[in-house]
């Protein structure tokens, strides 16, 4: 019983957790742009008068979205129409349930993992559901039985389906440096020191992992210089006939992309909820100083650190989105096909050189 | 591929120029959040409604009509020159007899449609008298009814 609630708990706790931090990433991305482009940004939405930055807005937008009316086309497929949106938002909302947020803890001589799904081929769980997610954009292009929204769903397509080669292939090497496809021994691995000092984490054993898992990552978010199945500013992308809430969702599972390439790349390449030199009993500094600490505090340095990486590289790719201009369709594919694989497959072979030597 | 390296380094400088605007700003803006004052602001916004720019000396707002000193009549003399020269053809003019018989003409009706007008200033520019400027500063005009947005002879003088 008291198993099942505190699997309860987490469920509720990670989705809360993640549902929380995408809604405030769509002000963020307001307000960071913003200061980046010299403005001030949405700070107008107000309760009594009370703004506070603006920190009401997405809140705001959520209302306006579900008062808008749920139109749906009449040539459209109306199973399908609707079911799209839903697919999208969901394969990408599951993958939180593998995401190590900290260590195991003990309370009452019970061991909790702070994860919801302890499974042994998470990694492969994530990619899967990723890949899973163009279902939703292929189905929203097709059940709009528009030519422009189809357009739009095959681009989205043909280019998750050339980036999820490279994203894969990035992930190989990972996998054989820390070998396990488990989230959290991959981040238990990463705790290790290198020559005594540096942090094992794996973008000091993958740099060349790294780079080409974030790029294909940024792709698979299709945010602005991969934004090819949407192009909101010229082509018209694959959500063109839905409106309201539906359209709301498409844009939230966005965001969402967001959040959970953020995890992944903190996950795989960061160390996690690994802190450098923060052991079980507190920090031992390479100098040769320590600064025993209690097991709660270690556990709020894990989580607090796990949460300001992602935090990190979630403002990583807002200055991203609102730097570059978009691919052209022929310089994308050249990216994908001639570029990220190769490299990704040249990781592969150096990896395997430096682990046999 | 030759030009690789180069491509790589200016996609690396995009990703600076931003980043520092973004950091260069937040330190402006936090600085203002507590009160201390500072070079610059952290954006060149202004808050519109509760911070207006200044509007320069020669800026062309909202007409008035001019009043004769003393009275409360306008100084206008209804000489039709300011109805005539108006490209959007949105002022109406209708002379009557003044009252005081130095001064041989009045308007009784002095109607400018705003709607139409292009706020060009000709109209002032013509004026004999000087009896019409644009500097009232007024520059929120809009209004929720066409009718609104006639000014008569009574608006005008205000």
């Amino acid at each position: 019983m008291i198993e099942i609630l505190i699997l309860l708990a987490k469920i509720v706790g990670s989705l809360v957790w993640l549902l929380l931090l995408t809604l405030y990433l769509t002000w963020a991305e307001r307000k960071v742009s913003a200061v980046m482009q010299d403005r001030i940004g949405a700070n107008r939405a107000s309760i009594r008068g009370l703004r506070l930055f603006g920190l009401f807005q997405p809140f705001a937008d959520a209302i306006k979205m579900i008062f808008k009316e749920d139109f749906r086309p009449s040539f459209s497929r109306r199973l399908l129409h609707t079911l799209a949106p839903f697919l999208s938002f969901f394969f990408v909302a599951v993958t939180v349930s593998v995401m190590p947020f900290g260590d195991r803890i003990r309370i009452g001589g019970r061991t909790i993992s702070l994860q919801v799904l302890d499974i042994d081929v998470g990694l492969l769980f994530v990619l899967a559901m990723l890949s899973l997610g163009i279902y939703g954009i292929l189905l929203s292009g097709w059940a709009s039985n528009n030519r422009f929204a189809l357009l739009g769903g095959m681009r989205g397509a043909a280019q998750f389906l050339s980036y999820e080669v490279a994203l894969g292939l990035a992930l190989v090497g990972v996998v054989m440096v820390f070998p396990s496809l488990r989230l959290s021994e991959i981040v238990s691995a990463q705790g290790r020191l290198l020559f005594g000092f540096l942090p094992k984490w794996g973008v000091v054993l993958q740099p060349l992992g790294f780079f080409v898992f974030f790029i294909a990552a940024l792709a698979e978010t299709k945010r602005v210089p991969f934004d090819m199945p949407e192009g909101e500013s010229e082509i018209i992308g694959f959500f063109t006939e839905y409106g309201g809430l539906k359209w709301g969702l498409f844009m939230f599972t966005d965001f969402m992309e967001i959040v959970i390439i953020s995890c992944l790349t903190t996950t795989l390449f960061f160390g996690g909820w690994q802190v450098p030199w923060l052991g079980a009993d507190g920090f031992v500094f390479p100098g040769g100083g320590t600064w025993a600490l209690a097991p709660w505090a270690v556990t709020v340095f894990q989580v607090l650190a796990f949460n300001v990486k992602v935090a990190f590289f979630c403002w990583l790719q807002i200055l991203i989105r609102w730097t570059y201009p978009r691919f052209r369709y022929d310089q994308l594919m050249d990216l994908g096909w001639k570029v990220l694989i190769p490299l990704g497959l040249l990781n592969i072979i150096l990896t395997a050189a430096v682990l046999s030597v | 591929m030759k030009q690789a390296p180069a491509v790589l380094f200016e996609i690396l400088r995009g990703a600076w120029i931003t980043a520092r605007h973004f950091t260069v700003n937040m330190v402006f803006h936090t600085l203002r959040l507590f009160r201390i004052r500072t070079r610059r602001a952290g954006a060149v916004t202004i808050q519109y409604p509760e911070v207006k720019k200044p509007i320069p000396p020669r800026h062309r707002s909202l007409h008035r009509l001019m009043k004769r000193s003393g009275t409360d009549r306008p100084r206008c003399v209804a000489c039709m020159l300011c109805a005539t020269v108006c490209p959007s053809e949105c002022i109406v003019v209708e002379a009557a007899e003044d009252p005081d018989p130095d001064v041989q003409k009045v308007p009784s009706r002095f109607i400018i449609d705003l709607s139409r007008c292009c706020f060009c200033g000709f109209c002032v520019e013509a004026c004999p008298e000087d009896a019409l400027r644009m500097d009232t500063g007024r520059i929120d005009l809009a209004a929720y009814d066409r009718g609104d947005l006639i000014y008569d002879l009574e608006r005008l003088l205000r």
